[in-house]
């Protein structure tokens, strides 16, 4: 118990191994830095995925290990993005609108380039006015620390009405529902000051980076692969010791818990705030590969994917998350990208394109039926036949057991 | 000896009936008191009562020197106050070794940050192993607390309980799925632990509560109905009659 942290945990080293042979194995492939054979456009996709992994880690913390089946994840993953998103895009229009201005005879008051950004940024909603949640737009630092502190705070009110009031199971997925269903209705208006259904744009361009799209894709995947690793680490680190002891109990049996001196809704609730941040932290580096970002994005039923990611995957186990949203969402993508071939069945063509969402579905019921440890628990089968087998002594009950209905008359 | 634990006037009732019903219980700090009565006597709802799973309609329940009333404390607080409790279904975390059982109710902070960054020394697993050894798991530390057997089950969960070093246990039915030997040991254990603490034991079996030789109160219809020396309260007429002589 008291040997290293790697050493307790091989799976730890070996999924951080392979990212990074992944990592490298992409960057020798790119058009940026290496021969070309992989498009910047198949960059982005990869390193969306491991954005995309990088929220399933946080599923699986607040699901898998904390039993709390958070429908709402995906709130936090879009704000993320359109915290940065925000500073991308006011500084990339500041540079615009200062080059424009400086065309001019006399140079311009501040004031007159803060109104010409405005104009740009808010001219589709019919404004022009800079609403108070841009006023640290100006400034990379306090943005980027909003992409943390706003999904972060956001959970810490709303998993403290949630949890104080010992809502559970299935009414807290409900709840969890009607928050991001609520947030994207918000972001919808025009007067939300996030610009409404058009969402935030231009984010793939990084301000005064004059770096083409292929170098800075990659930067893009470096940063979501260190993310990864670390959001990885970290999560294996929080369900390695007692906290983990603690969390899982409080999935298997809260009240227990409670009995045993520890505030449950503590726990909940730090867990509920870590993997919101966690979130938040792949959706700033996920927007800006993706280039758009609109409140359809944190429509509920991106939050039901997530949770099915992990349910296919594997919940209960790391890396069965990042499996679960590699494999689907890459699968994803290719079936609703055209790139499938269709199906002739002579009487009808099976589109992908149409028919994804049914053969993802019936995957779903699949492993929810046949296999629950989803495609993780392949591992057990091979780990299982390497390790001797300590089972099969003393498993059923004794023969004192009999008593047990004595107990009971 | 001074009291630790205080109960009086305490009622409840789920959907009109009357479960506990004006209930006064007192036990001192090193003491050890077994609890009988029929089923549905209302004992486990006594417990759940003192370790604030059930809030009662009325009555107090007052804790330690300074007579604070639990009713108002949250589960978790009342058991850092010191109050442990045994379930009458044996419930352990199955999914998680016998160590890791109990090295989670091993006294220490349980405040999440400090659990976050607390490591087992090498003190604590000595105390996990000590422990695991008194209660027959010496060599089952390592082993899912899932696959042991029901008595197994029974013993690491009073081994869960004295991890905790709680000042009063309350421990439900123990004995209940044990062989005779397992029955004779839990008994020590238990005997063991009221030199130093409060002890309540809600039992069945009568030759399990006598070879515990401590007073037993009976309970009726959710309140006492006679307490006293179990040989006093085994030829009350009353208990003979709701219980004995069934
Ligand atoms: N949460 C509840 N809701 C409704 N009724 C309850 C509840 N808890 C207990 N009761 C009822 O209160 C009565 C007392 O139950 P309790 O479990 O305390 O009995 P007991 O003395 O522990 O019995 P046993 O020996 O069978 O364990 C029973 O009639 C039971 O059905
Ligand atoms: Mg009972």
């Amino acid at each position: 118990m008291n040997r290293s942290f790697v050493a307790r945990n091989p799976s730890v080293l070996i999924f951080l191994a392979l990212l990074a042979l992944f990592t490298l194995g992409v960057t020798i492939l790119s058009e940026g830095f290496g021969v070309g054979i992989v498009s910047t456009s198949f960059v982005k996709t990869l390193g969306k995925t491991l954005c995309l992994c990088l929220v399933a880690v946080a599923m699986d913390l607040i699901w898998g290990y904390a039993g709390i089946l958070s429908l709402g994840h995906f709130a936090f993953f879009g704000l993320g993005g359109y915290m940065i998103g925000m500073w991308l895009m006011y500084e990339r229009t500041r540079l615009i609108v200062v080059d424009a201005l400086a065309q001019g005879q006399i140079p311009p008051t501040p004031q007159e380039v803060v109104d010409g950004i405005g104009n740009q940024i808010f001219g589709v909603v019919g404004s022009s006015d800079f609403p108070v949640i841009w006023s640290f737009a100006d400034s990379l630092t306090l943005q980027l620390a909003m992409v943390v502190l706003v999904p972060g705070l956001l959970a810490l009110v709303f998993g403290w009405l949630a949890f104080r009031s010992r809502v559970t199971g299935v009414y807290l997925s409900i709840l969890t529902q009607a928050m991001t269903l609520a947030l994207a209705l918000y972001l919808f208006q025009n007067d939300s000051g996030l610009r409404g259904n058009n969402g935030l744009s231009g984010l793939q361009n990084l301000p005064g980076v004059s770096a083409s799209q292929d170098v800075v894709s990659m930067w893009f995947f470096w940063g979501s692969a260190l993310a990864l690793g670390l959001g990885y680490l970290l999560a294996a680190w929080v369900v390695s010791g007692k906290f983990g002891s603690v969390i899982r109990g409080i999935r298997d049996n809260e009240a227990r818990v409670r009995f045993l001196g520890y505030s449950v809704e503590a726990y909940k609730l730090a867990m509920f705030t870590l993997t919101a941040c966690i979130a938040a932290i792949a959706g700033a580096l996920y927007y800006p590969q993706a280039g758009i970002i609109n409140p359809a994005e944190i429509a509920p039923i991106a939050s039901i994917y997530l949770a099915v990611w992990v349910a296919i995957g594997g919940r209960g186990r790391l890396y069965g998350a990042v499996i679960g949203a590699a494999v689907v969402s890459l699968l994803s993508t290719w079936f609703t990208g055209g790139q499938a071939p269709d199906v002739p069945l002579g009487f009808y063509t099976i589109k992908w394109v149409d028919w994804w969402l049914v053969l993802l579905g019936l995957s779903f019921v699949g492993v929810t039926l046949f296999a629950p440890q989803g495609i993780g628990g392949l591992f057990d089968l091979i780990s299982d036949r390497l390790r001797p087998d300590r089972h099969g002594a003393d498993l059923g009950p004794d023969q004192g057991s009999l008593r047990e209905k004595e107990a009971q008359q | 000896m001074s009291t630790l634990l205080e109960v009086s006037g305490v009622s409840v009732s789920f959907d009109g009936f009357r479960a506990i019903n004006n209930l006064s219980f007192r036990i001192a700090d090193a003491e050890m008191r077994a609890v009988i009565g029929p089923n549905g006597a209302g004992k486990t709802t006594f417990m759940d009562i003192v370790t604030g799973k059930t809030k009662p309609d009325e009555g107090r329940v007052l804790w330690g020197e300074k007579s604070v009333s639990l009713l108002k404390m949250s589960e978790a607080k009342i058991a850092q106050a010191g109050v442990g409790r045994k379930f009458q279904k044996p419930t352990v975390f199955e999914d998680q070794s016998v160590q890791e059982n109990l090295l989670m109710a091993l006294k220490k902070p349980r405040g999440w940050l400090p659990v976050l960054s607390y490591r087992p020394s090498e003190e604590d697993l000595a105390k996990v192993a000590t422990l695991a050894d008194d209660i027959g798991l010496g060599d089952a530390l390592l082993r899912k607390s899932g696959e042991l057997s029901h008595g197994q089950k029974q013993w690491l969960e009073i081994g869960i309980l004295l991890a905790q070093e709680p000042r009063l246990l309350l421990v439900d039915e123990p004995a209940a799925g044990m062989t005779p030997e397992e029955r004779e040991k839990t008994t020590d254990i238990l005997v063991e632990a009221a030199k130093t603490r409060a002890v309540v034991v809600v039992e069945h079996d009568m030759e399990f509560v006598r070879r515990l030789n401590c007073k037993v109160t009976v309970l009726h219809e959710g309140s006492v109905l006679a307490e006293g020396s179990l040989d006093h309260v085994t030829s009350n007429q009353d208990v003979i009659d709701v219980y004995l002589g069934r």
